[in-house]
């Protein structure tokens, strides 16, 4: 694209992929959580290769597959570490771990990040998952037309 | 019936997207049919869970106690429709590439007569 | 063949705005048992100020396990789909036969 488009990208590109993971953050406390902070994210590389094209955006398709994997293997792992009680149990929530157990009062209240157990863990893990599937879909469907003319 | 006018929108959208689906002869306007029909369905499923006056389903600086909130799992639920639909839309756009790249054009009669 | 096909859109599009006249009104849920527990006991069981949250990763985890599941074949089947032919075309220098 023309140099205009190139250099709004380049800004926008990390204020972009900080807000998304500003989202994954706090999905617990504030409206937003795994899903939409990767979709934001994966919103930033789609910006970067429309702007740059897809070979030169400098994304890496083997990068966003070991990500994914990654990502889902910590939600099935978190998921199993309940099995304890049952599949799915939150283990940590409400003063049964080391980390994210504060309680939380009834009724409406600041929030505090330090809450709500495996919540947070599996918000990250669901959004590493989305941002590097959306992003490896917006790459390969990016990548496919230029083979042709080589 | 005109209590029940969200629930009109949101068929109306899913009638759109039926008739775009299957009059229309552009792949891609079929496409955009299919979205627009699991848009319609997710609208509807979340104006299910409405409640007159409700607020958002989340306790952090809510303005009052819980007894207004609106039901939160029409909203979990359609957030997990929400992502399927973007699974199929990634999947049915990669299909129309790869037929546009083979037959060269995207019109459906054409490409039924040139499969041959 | 056309003409039939209208119709029949006619009378599912017919069937269907047919029905929120039969619904209750709008905004007045009746039954929301489950909702209501969700609400008085996320804050309590779970800690989670954000009750959506609550319900997609715990309470109904096996929905998110099989949405998780959804999109990563998804990925693969775009991956299949956009891959197979690039390196058919490389090997062969013919175009890909569907």
């Amino acid at each position: 694209m023309s140099k205009l488009v190139r250099t709004i990208g380049w800004l926008l590109y990390g204020p972009i992929i900080i807000f998304g993971f500003y989202i994954i953050m706090h999905g617990h406390i504030t409206p937003g959580g795994g899903f939409q902070g990767g979709a934001v994210v994966a919103s930033g590389f789609a910006l970067l290769i429309v702007a740059y094209g897809a070979k030169g955006a400098g994304l890496k398709e083997r990068l966003f597959s070991v990500v994914e994997s990654g990502g889902a293997l910590i939600f099935v792992g978190l998921a199993f570490l309940g099995l304890g009680a049952t599949f799915f149990y939150n283990f940590l929530a409400a003063g049964g771990g080391v980390i994210f157990n504060e309680f939380v009062p009834q009724g409406p209240n600041p929030g505090d990040l330090n809450t709500a157990g495996t919540l947070p863990l599996m918000n990250w893990a669901v959004g590493l998952k989305v941002l590097a599937g959306l992003g490896s879909i917006v790459l390969l469907l990016a990548l496919f037309p230029q083979e042709e003319g080589e | 019936m005109i209590a029940n006018f969200p629930y009109v929108v949101a068929i109306l959208l899913m009638i759109f997207g039926l008739y775009a689906a299957l009059f229309r002869r552009n792949l891609i306007k079929i496409a955009i049919g299919i979205t627009l029909m699991e848009s319609g369905v997710n609208l509807f499923l979340v104006s299910l869970g409405y409640r007159r006056g409700g607020i958002a389903p989340i306790y952090t600086l809510a303005p009052e106690a819980g007894e207004r909130m609106v039901l939160p799992t029409p909203q979990a639920l359609t957030l997990t429709s929400i992502v399927i639909g973007l699974a199929t839309t990634a999947v049915l756009l990669a299909l129309i590439v790869v037929i546009y790249r083979h037959y060269g054009t995207l019109d459906a009669d054409k490409i039924n007569k040139l499969r041959g | 063949m056309r003409i039939i096909g209208f119709v029949a859109f006619l009378v599912i599009a017919a069937f269907l705005l047919v029905v929120p006249a039969g619904m209750r009104p709008f905004g007045e849920p009746r039954l929301w048992e489950m909702d209501r527990y969700f609400l008085e006991h996320a804050q309590e069981e779970l800690a989670a100020n954000n009750v959506c949250t609550a319900i997609v990763f715990d309470y109904r985890g096996y929905d998110t396990l099989g949405e998780a599941t959804v999109l990563f074949t998804a990925v693969v089947a775009v991956a299949a789909i956009l891959r197979r032919l690039k390196e058919k075309e490389i090997e062969g220098g013919e175009p890909p036969h569907v």
